[in-house]
């Protein structure tokens, strides 16, 4: 048993420096509290939601900056939703660059080429916090499926 | 029959974030309530049988046609920020129906606007949850559902009114009622002033929250 032994306390671990470095904040935390024998894959069900919800805002963000004449209402509602669907699982640094561009959204007055490279470059940094933290859960997930399926259980959190 | 109240409560949430409606529904099947969610306030109107044309003329619910049996809610929990109805859209819409403003409202938002919960609660919600709602939260819902159950929906909202009829053994949830009902009357009347007893979260009171272990960060850069 030894293998399953250094299997959770390499997630322990995995999970505790994903909270250090910020990647996820307490409320990842509540969504394992929800989880139990009843609902043992809560937490994936819901973050395969969000994985799904988070490519399709970011290619609603994608084609909203390509257009001639930039809807920055438009790019503001769809920043907001990710905002929301990241603060609900607890992708900390998903959620602050979320606040971030929608704060340059906010100051959309302004003609010229500007405001929209700055929020090109917002999305490109939602893109790349949001990779990041998918390949942390992604890898998070790996882990208890390997403690699961060596007949292990779950460190309770 | 059953006498167990829990088992009877349904709940109907509005949202339109899918991650958010598996949450809420989580949260609330977890308190042991029966759920339904939907994904606008549109929906929501439909599966209470309230059609537009006849809101507030009738004293009794309007049942729609695909419903076969009246539809029994005990609270309706809505987010704010919807497209085309809003949550606060939809809260006028129930208080403005005779056959729904007995229900209990609850708003969610994921923005701290102090004037939007003011609003809100004016227009007569229950409470105002801020995003991500917790466990915490939808444990305080419980009352509110009870006085449906307890209510004559005929009458006003008024304390130390005995009702005919009630087994004796509710009185301990009346009194959790008029308490209950004694705060909802001071938060009406007082929006702007903090109520530490109430629990309502709001941003200023994110450090001081007795049941966080860690504290919250709420649009600042993370601290490696």
């Amino acid at each position: 048993m030894d293998g399953v032994v250094q299997l959770q306390k390499q997630l322990v671990d995995y999970i505790a420096s994903l909270f250090h470095e910020g990647f996820l904040d307490e409320q990842f935390n509540q969504l394992q509290q929800l989880q139990d024998e009843s609902n043992p894959d809560f937490v994936v069900e819901v973050v395969s939601l969000f994985f799904e919800d988070s490519e399709r805002l970011l290619n609603e963000l994608a084609k909203a900056l390509e257009q001639e004449t930039i809807d920055f209402r438009k790019v503001d509602a769809h920043v907001h939703q990710f905002k929301g669907s990241s603060s609900s699982i607890g992708a900390h640094r998903v959620q602050n660059v979320c606040i971030t561009f929608r704060n340059y959204c906010e100051e959309q007055n302004v003609e010229g080429v500007e405001p929209w490279h700055r929020c090109l470059k917002c999305l490109q940094q939602v893109k790349h916090e949001y990779s990041l933290v998918r390949n942390k859960l992604e890898t998070l997930f790996q882990l208890e499926k390997q403690i699961i399926a060596a007949g292990g259980s779950l460190p309770a959190t | 029959m059953g006498m167990s109240m829990e088992s009877q409560f349904h709940v109907l949430a509005v949202d339109d974030s899918i991650i958010d409606r598996k949450l809420i529904e989580r949260l609330l099947k977890t308190s042991s309530y029966q759920v339904t969610t939907v994904d606008s306030g549109t929906k929501a109107l439909e599966f209470l049988g309230l059609h537009e044309d006849d809101q507030s003329n009738t004293e009794t619910p309007s049942v729609s046609p695909n419903n076969h049996q009246e539809v029994d809610v005990n609270l309706i929990i809505t987010d704010y920020c919807m497209p085309g109805m809003t949550g606060y859209d939809l809260l006028r819409k129930i208080k403005e129906s005779s056959s729904l403003r007995d229900i209990p409202v609850v708003i969610m938002s994921s923005e701290n606007v102090p004037s939007r919960i003011s609003r809100c609660l004016e227009e007569g919600a229950e409470e105002f949850f801020l995003k991500p709602v917790r466990l915490s939260d939808v444990n305080r819902l419980r009352p509110h559902m009870m006085k449906t159950k307890l209510k004559d929906p005929k009458q006003d909202n008024e304390e130390n009114k005995e009702e005919s009829g009630k087994p004796v053994s509710r009185s301990l949830e009346e009194k959790e009622e008029q308490q209950q009902q004694h705060q909802q009357q001071q938060l009406h009347r007082l929006p702007q002033q903090q109520h530490s007893n109430s629990n309502k979260r709001k941003a200023l009171e994110e450090g001081l929250s007795p049941d966080r272990t860690r504290p919250r960060y709420n649009g600042l850069t993370t601290v490696v």
